[in-house]
């Protein structure tokens, strides 16, 4: 191929990355930046998005299409509702204290894992996707199916930054992440607050999950991939900041390709893991975040 | 005087206890001991300092890679690369200190752990030299320090109440003199301290270089000890260990280390033998020792009975 | 000569210039007080001094020696202490500690003996054993001071030392501040001005972080521009 479509090509499997990365990111992101959780456990919510879409698709009768839609619906809202739960039980009863809810999403981390291993097995499994199509271009073919992927979840996200930037709900979001007492004073139940921003972070994570299992097999140790990326991203595009969550998604995603090409996988980890570090000790506000 | 009676007392119980355990005990006795100077180690930065890392695998595995490797294929002597991995432990402590302890909080959490898993990624990365995932074992050869053989169960007993011994002693030492009450005064209140006269980063810098030769030396004395090095000591797994002991033993206290690795230990091996779900356990006890007990066990007893336990 | 010497000392914030050209000087062994409306620049003025908060631009000279680079912690050597505003003592530790920690700063040898002298100077010494946390609060805010006491400063920087003291109690901190000149330089930040009348020596007020006046307290108190800014005149 020359270098043309293959230049082509790359970013075009770089942005089905991209998508799916800014998805997770994002939730991850967000759940830092309203409530300050770090939330290590992340990577699990995704996990069991897909491991949930398998078993959707194996009870779902009918064409794969409808098992997908299903499960497009009922895991992340299955996700959500789990997160809340962990919310309520957990997080909440330690006041959400920075150190402490970081131990406490590690033992999550442990369950969940073990939850899933225990329930689903040790397999790599696949799940059909809901259409076969593909799309041809003069020098080569690609799956519709991937298109799909990059347009669900730019709707996703264009929908979440509607729900932040326009309704009441991102504004009281906003207002808690402001300043948590100011908030409660103006009447904000915080504890609902923070259990939806749970939920959501974790129900994005799920939505994500879902939509790359079609093209990627579910795994109970899938988890950790996306935890790294999107912890990867979070830091460079400045913590808590959405916008440079975002940009940074669609940067790091862009170039998994072209890095993966140059560098073998593990030494583009051992650089990425430095960079995050390197960043957070020398310009913790994130390469392009404003100061925050 | 009588809190370094209940001490030296506890010392002689385990030095006892070799002559009573039947064999299955009597190894998983000494391995216990050398995890819980691995424990000790961090209890130095965590508990005592109040850094909170998630990277101890890289001092841990630093100082048993650096042994291990020197012995295995450096033609080092045994004894002089079983000194050697306790610096390793410590000189990777520094140089992540110097960098890591520019942050506080969740920052310096996430940059150790970022760290820890570069190291562990190196070592896969790496793998003509480290043999990768799977490690290498060491030869007999590799584990005789003149006429002692590691090999032989009581050696290794002897070894490993050594090791121990010279930990917690030293941690009673620092817990009660100048400078770990300078260390516990950064934990409570690092400005405070720094308007005291305190340079609080170099405390913070020596604390943590302390509690990477300990770990380091820990992981040392364990891969001679059973003969083996692998990459699964690297991994996050073994960062979050010792914060399971040392807070179910109690965070800040001497014996607390010891108390909670001799727990976890028997916890996850009776766990297995009932189901294979022991992961569940870790979980599981991480999330109710923050939420009821964040101080430990031994946290507990200071608390209610002897407040002046070190 | 001057103990300490500060030279057009700048501090913004933002926009906000909390610090704006100050110069500003004590004499060894006096008792200073520095006054002025909430929002005057006090606080940043002494976080300058003291080296909490580092200055834009000027100088700060102590003993005759550049400090204005120092690192807080380092100032604290040199002879310059300072005493929390809010009361900061390690609640979890023992008041023995508490005070152990400023003693051996100093390096004392037997620090049992110099760690007891210290709490006897302000009246603490029954309540060694017990943890900072459970003391009274006027006995926290005496700690606080055998803390800076103990340190052996040549500056003793007391920032709000009387808030929230019962009248009893600020009698005896009268007593306690005289009896340390003028072997100890104390700068004081006070609202209460009755205790600054009484203890001062000399006055600097404070206002838009410039100094407004400097004087006696009989001057500060005729002062004309002082009346109009800050008594109310």
């Amino acid at each position: 191929m020359e270098f043309g479509p293959f230049l082509l090509l790359a970013v075009m499997e770089g942005l089905v990355g991209a998508a799916v990365l800014a998805l997770t990111a994002s939730g991850l992101s967000l759940v830092f930046g309203v409530m300050r959780v770090v939330n290590v456990a992340h990577g699990e919510f995704f996990m069991l998005g897909a491991v949930a879409a398998w078993f959707v698709s194996q009870w779902v009768p009918g064409p794969p299409g409808l098992a997908f839609a299903v499960a497009l619906v009922a895991c992340p809202l299955l996700v959500a509702g789990l997160a809340a739960l962990a919310d309520g039980l957990v997080l909440k009863r330690l006041a959400y204290e920075p150190e402490a809810t970081i131990i406490a999403t590690i033992g999550l981390l442990y369950i969940l894992q073990q939850a899933a291993l225990s329930l689903y097995g040790p397999e790599a499994r696949p799940v059909p996707p809901p259409f076969e199509a593909r799309l041809q271009l003069p020098w080569f073919g690609w799956s519709g199916y991937k298109l799909f992927v990059i347009g669900a979840a730019g709707a996703v996200l264009a929908g979440l930054w509607l729900l932040l930037s326009r309704s009441r709900i991102g504004l009281v979001m906003r207002a808690t992440q402001v300043d948590r007492e100011t908030a409660t004073a103006f009447g904000i139940d915080v504890d609902r607050v923070y259990a939806a921003t749970f939920a959501l972070g974790a129900g994005l994570a799920a939505i994500a999950a879902v939509l790359i299992v079609p093209i990627q097999q579910a795994h109970y140790l899938m988890g950790g991939d996306p935890l790294l990326l999107s912890f990867i991203v979070v830091v460079i595009g400045g913590l808590g900041s959405l916008r440079g969550t975002l940009v940074a998604a669609l940067l790091i995603g862009l170039s998994d390709g072209v890095i993966s090409t140059f560098f073998e996988p593990t030494l583009a980890k051992i650089l990425a893991t430095l960079l995050v570090a390197l960043v957070l000790v020398f310009r913790p506000q994130g390469l392009f975040g404003a100061r925050a | 005087m009588r809190m370094i009676a209940l001490h030296l007392a506890v010392l002689a119980v385990l030095a006892a206890l070799q002559f009573v355990l039947p064999a299955y005990h009597h190894t998983n006795a000494a391995r216990i001991m050398v995890l819980a100077t691995y424990a000790i180690g961090f209890n130095i930065a965590f508990g005592y300092s109040g850094l909170l890392s998630l990277g101890h695998a890289l001092f841990f595995a630093g100082g048993m890679y650096a042994t291990g490797l020197l012995v295995d294929q450096g033609g080092w002597q045994p004894w002089l690369a079983l000194v050697a991995g306790p610096l390793a432990g410590g000189a990777l402590a520094a140089a992540v200190g110097l960098l890591a302890l520019r942050t506080a909080g969740p920052a310096f959490m996430i940059v150790t752990l970022m760290f820890a898993q570069a190291f562990h990624l190196a070592i896969l990365y790496w793998g003509r030299f480290t043999g990768g995932d799977e490690g290498f074992t060491l030869s007999g050869a590799a584990r005789r320090i003149g006429a002692f053989d590691l090999a032989d169960p009581a050696t290794r007993y002897t070894a490993a109440f050594l090791l121990f011994g010279a930990a917690m002693l030293g941690c009673l030492a620092l817990a009660r003199s100048r400078t770990g009450r300078v260390l516990v005064a950064v934990r409570e209140n690092e400005e405070r301290t720094r308007m005291l006269g305190y340079d609080t980063f170099r405390a913070k810098l020596f604390a943590l270089a302390l509690s990477g030769l300990i770990s380091g030396a820990a992981g040392a004395t364990y891969g001679l000890m059973f003969g083996y090095v692998g990459g699964s000591f690297a991994s996050i797994q073994y960062s979050i260990l010792p914060l399971i002991w040392v807070l179910l033993g109690g965070a800040g206290t001497v014996l607390g280390p010891l108390l909670g690795t001799a727990l976890m230990f028997y916890l996850i091996d009776w766990a297995s033998s009932v189901t294979t779900a022991s992961q569940f356990v870790v979980g599981a006890v991480l999330i109710l020792l923050v939420l009821f007990a964040p101080r430990g066990l031994l946290g507990l007893v200071r608390d209610h009975a002897m407040r002046r336990l070190p | 000569m001057s103990l300490l010497e500060a030279r057009g000392l700048v501090r913004h914030f933002g926009g906000l210039r909390a610090i704006d050209g100050v110069d500003f000087d004590l004499a060894p062994g006096e008792i200073h007080a520095l006054i002025g409306p909430n929002g005057a620049g006090k606080s940043t003025l002494v976080g300058l001094l003291s080296g909490r908060i580092p200055a834009q631009e000027g100088t700060i000279r102590f003993d005759g020696r550049d400090i204005t680079r120092l690192p807080a912690h380092a100032r604290v050597r040199c002879g310059i202490a300072y005493a929390f505003q809010i009361t900061s003592v390690f609640p979890r530790l023992t008041t023995f500690d508490n005070v152990a920690l400023a003693v051996q700063r100093a390096g004392a040898r037997n620090l049992a003996a110099a760690t007891g002298a210290a709490l006897a100077r302000v009246g603490l010494e029954a309540e060694a054993d017990r943890m900072a946390g459970a003391l009274s609060y006027g006995h926290q805010r005496l700690l606080e001071i055998a803390m800076g006491l103990a340190l052996e400063p040549r500056l003793l920087i007391l920032d709000e030392p009387t808030q929230g003291l019962a009248a009893g109690e600020i009698e005896g901190f009268k007593t306690l501040v005289r009896g340390l000149v003028p072997r100890v330089t104390v700068l004081l930040i006070e609202h209460n001005m009755e205790v600054v009348m009484d203890l001062a020596e000399r006055i600097t007020v404070l206002n838009n972080g410039r100094v407004l006046a400097q004087g006696t307290p009989a001057g500060i108190r005729a002062d004309r521009a002082v009346q109009a800014a800050y008594l109310g005149g």
